[in-house]
C-alpha cells in the first residue's frame, strides 16, 4: 500500500505536469480575452504529430530534443492562425467563440485522421528516456521524470517572461485592465495574439510529452483537454500561480483516487471535486481582489 | 398575453406549417422514413429546451446528452426487463459474469415507475447540478466547460460499468413497450403520434413560458445578471428552473428516441453528440422555438444523407457549419427568414 501510494503520488505529479502544460495557454488567453479555445486539445495533437515527423527526419536522442522547438513553433503558428482569423472576430461573444473553435477542433481531428490514419503513430522514446530509476522501492519511469522537469522549466521560463520582460509587462497590464492599457497606448491586439501563440506553443510542447507516453492519435488531445478545462475553472482568472496550484491539486487527486476506484469513477470524482471546490471558492484558487462587479 | 411576434423572429405561419407537415407525414412517408422523422422529432424536443436555456437564458450547456441518456436508459432498462422470462437476467449481464439483477434495475419492471423516472430523474439531476454551479454565481464559459466534463464523465462511467449498463454497445434488441409489440405494423404510427403530440405540448408550453414574467426575467438575467440583482430578483432560481425544464425535455426526447431507434448507447450521449445538439439549435436559430425544431430535423436528415455515403465528410461539414453559422448567422436560419441576417 505504501509503495503503491508513493507510486501514485509520482504519477500524480507527472499527470499534474501534463495538465499544467495543457492548461497554461488556456488560462493565459482566458485571463486576457475571456475566451476559451476549444481547439486547444488539437494543439497537443499537433505537437505529438510534429514530434513524430521530426523523429522520422532526425532519429535518436537528438530528435526528441529537436522535436521540442519544432512542436512549439508549429503549434504556436497554428494557434496564431486560429486567433487572427476566427477568435479575434468573435471575442465579444465568448460562448460563440467556444462553439466556433469546437468546429475548428472537429476539422483538425478529421484532418489528422485523413493524413495519418485513425490508428495513430508510435514515437519511439530514445534509450535515456525509456529506462527507469528505482528509488526507495518505487520505480520512476524516466519519461515521466522528464515530463515533470520540462513542465517546471516551462513554468519558470513563463514566470520570467511575465515578470522580467517588456512583453510580460504589457501582458500583465492588459490582464489587469484592458481598457486602460489600450488607452495608454498598449497594442492590445498584438498582446492577445502573442499570448495566444505562446499558449498554443506550450500546448504543442505538451504534445511531445504525450508522444513519449503512448501513441499519437487524432483524438489524443481530447483525453487531456477536459481535465485541463477543469484546471482553468478552478484556477482563477488568468493567474499562473492559481493555474499551477489547481493543476497540481487535480493531477494528484486523479492519480490518488485511482488507488481506490477505477479510472472512470476517478473522472466522475474529479468533476464532483471541482463542483464542491466551487461551493467554497467560486472565484478560483487565486483571485485578484477587485471591486468590479461586471468584469 | 404579451406580443409574441417580437419574441420569435419567425413569422407565425411557420409553426402551423410544421404542424401541417407533421400531420400529413404518416400518410405520405414509408415506415422507414416515418421512423427517422419520429427520431428526429424526439431530438427536436431536446432542441426546444436548448432554446430556453441557451437562446433566452444565455446558458450554454454542452452536456444535454447526459439528460437525454438518463431518459433513454430508463425506458431501455424497462424494455429489457419486460422481455425477460421470470427469474432470468439480461444476456449481457450473464456475459459479464453477473449472477443477479442489480438492485437499482428492480423497480424499472413497473411501467409507472419508469415513466416517473423518465420525467423526474433528468429534471432533478439538472436542477441539482445547475443549482450547485449557479448559486455560487459561476456561469458563462465556466458552466459550459463543467457541463462538457459532465458529459465525458457520464459516458465514461456507462462504458466502464459494462455489467449493469451494457457498456459501449449500450442496450438494444427490444421487442415490446408497455405491451405493444415494437415490430407489429400498428406500433410505429402510434409512437409517431405520441411524439408529435408531446412535441406540440412542449412547443406550446415553452411559448407560453417565454412570454410570461418568467421568460422576461430569464432574458433580463441573460443580458445583465447583476442588474437583475439590483432590481431585487435573484437570477439563480430562474436559471435553475430553466435548466431543469431543459433537462426534462432532453430526458423525454431521449426516451422517445430510444423507442424509435431501438437502441441507446454511450455513442449517442457523450461529448460529441452533446455538442452536436447545440449545432442543431445554432443552425435553426437559438431564439426561435420553431427554428430549433427545423434545425434538429434539417441537420439530422442531412447527417443521415451525408454520413451514410461519406462518413468522413460529415465531420468536416459539421465543423464548417459551426464556424460559419456562429460567425455569420448568430440568429440561425430563423434570422434569415426574418430577413435580418446579422
Amino acid at each position: 500500500m505504501d509503495a503503491l501510494f508513493l507510486n501514485q503520488l509520482f504519477n500524480g505529479a507527472s499527470l499534474a505536469s501534463l495538465y499544467l502544460l495543457a492548461a497554461l495557454g488556456l488560462a493565459l488567453s482566458f485571463g486576457l480575452m475571456r475566451v476559451i479555445n476549444m481547439a486547444h486539445g488539437e494543439m497537443l495533437m499537433l505537437g505529438g504529430y510534429l514530434a513524430w515527423m521530426t523523429l522520422l527526419v532526425v532519429p535518436g536522442a537528438l530528435g526528441i530534443i529537436l522535436a521540442i522547438p519544432v512542436a512549439f513553433i508549429g503549434a504556436a503558428a497554428m494557434g496564431g492562425l486560429i486567433q487572427s482569423t476566427l477568435i479575434r472576430r468573435l471575442s465579444a461573444r465568448p460562448l460563440d467563440t467556444l462553439l466556433a473553435t469546437w468546429g475548428v477542433s472537429l476539422i483538425l481531428q478529421q484532418g489528422a485522421r485523413d493524413l495519418f490514419g485513425a490508428i495513430g503513430v508510435e514515437v519511439r522514446a530514445p534509450e535515456w528516456l525509456s529506462g527507469s530509476f528505482t528509488l526507495a522501492g518505487i520505480t520512476l519511469p524516466s519519461a515521466r521524470l522528464f515530463i515533470i522537469l520540462i513542465a517546471a522549466l516551462v513554468l519558470g521560463a513563463l514566470a520570467l517572461l511575465l515578470l522580467k520582460t517588456r512583453i510580460g509587462l504589457l501582458v500583465r497590464a492588459v490582464n489587469q485592465d484592458r481598457m486602460m492599457a489600450s488607452a495608454v497606448g498598449v497594442g492590445v491586439r498584438r498582446v492577445d495574439f502573442t499570448v495566444f501563440c505562446l499558449g498554443s506553443g506550450v500546448a504543442g510542447l505538451a504534445g511531445v510529452m504525450l508522444a513519449l507516453l503512448g501513441p499519437v492519435t487524432p483524438n489524443v488531445g481530447q483525453s487531456y483537454i477536459i481535465p485541463a478545462f477543469l484546471v482553468v475553472v478552478m484556477g482563477g482568472l488568468g493567474s499562473i500561480v492559481g493555474t499551477t496550484a489547481s493543476a497540481i491539486i487535480l493531477g494528484l487527486f486523479a492519480a490518488l483516487a485511482q488507488i481506490f476506484v477505477d479510472v472512470s469513477v476517478a473522472q466522475m470524482l474529479l468533476l464532483v471535486f471541482v463542483i464542491l471546490f466551487i461551493q467554497v471558492r467560486p472565484q478560483g484558487v487565486v483571485a485578484v481582489k477587485t471591486r468590479q462587479l461586471d468584469a | 398575453m404579451p406580443d409574441l411576434s417580437r419574441l420569435d423572429p419567425l413569422k407565425p405561419i411557420l409553426p402551423w406549417l410544421l404542424l401541417a407537415l407533421g400531420l400529413v407525414a404518416p400518410f405520405a412517408l414509408s415506415s422507414y422514413d416515418l421512423n427517422l422523422l419520429a427520431r428526429f422529432m424526439a431530438m427536436g424536443i431536446l432542441a426546444l429546451g436548448l432554446v430556453l436555456i441557451w437562446g433566452h437564458g444565455g446558458i450554454l450547456s454542452l452536456g444535454q446528452g447526459v439528460f437525454f441518456g438518463l431518459g433513454g436508459y430508463a425506458i431501455a432498462i424497462h424494455m429489457k426487463l419486460a422481455d425477460l422470462p421470470q427469474g432470468q437476467i439480461p444476456d449481457f449481464m450473464l456475459w459479464s459474469g453477473r449472477e443477479s439483477l442489480p438492485l437499482w434495475w428492480e423497480p424499472f419492471t413497473s411501467p409507472a415507475f419508469t415513466i416517473a423516472a423518465i420525467l423526474i430523474v433528468p429534471t432533478l439531476a439538472g436542477a441539482l447540478f445547475s443549482w450547485a454551479v449557479f448559486h455560487r454565481r459561476v456561469g458563462g464559459t465556466y458552466f459550459a466547460l463543467i457541463t462538457q466534463a459532465l458529459a465525458l464523465a457520464f459516458s465514461t462511467l456507462i462504458i466502464s460499468r459494462q455489467d449493469v449498463t451494457g457498456g459501449f454497445n449500450g442496450l438494444t434488441d427490444f421487442t415490446s413497450v408497455f405491451g405493444f409489440g415494437l415490430s407489429s405494423p400498428g406500433t410505429g404510427p402510434v409512437l409517431y403520434w405520441v411524439t408529435l403530440a408531446i412535441l406540440c405540448v412542449a412547443f406550446i408550453g415553452l411559448r407560453w413560458l417565454l412570454a410570461s414574467r418568467f421568460g422576461i426575467l430569464l432574458r433580463a438575467a441573460r443580458d445583465g445578471e447583476n442588474r437583475v440583482r439590483f432590481l431585487g430578483y435573484s437570477p439563480t432560481p430562474f436559471k435553475v428552473v430553466a435548466f431543469a425544464i431543459a433537462a426534462m425535455l432532453a430526458g423525454i426526447g431521449g426516451a422517445l428516441f430510444t423507442l424509435h431507434a431501438g437502441v441507446v448507447s454511450p455513442a449517442l450521449i457523450g461529448v460529441v453528440p452533446s455538442i452536436e445538439m447545440v449545432v442543431w439549435v445554432a443552425i435553426g436559430g437559438r431564439y426561435s422555438l420553431a427554428g430549433a425544431i427545423v434545425g434538429a430535423l434539417l441537420v439530422n436528415f442531412a447527417r443521415d444523407a451525408v454520413s451514410s455515403a461519406f462518413p468522413e465528410l460529415w465531420l468536416y461539414l459539421m465543423g464548417a457549419l459551426f464556424i460559419f453559422v456562429v460567425t455569420l448567422l448568430p440568429q440561425g436560419l430563423a434570422g434569415l427568414a426574418k430577413g435580418k441576417a446579422a
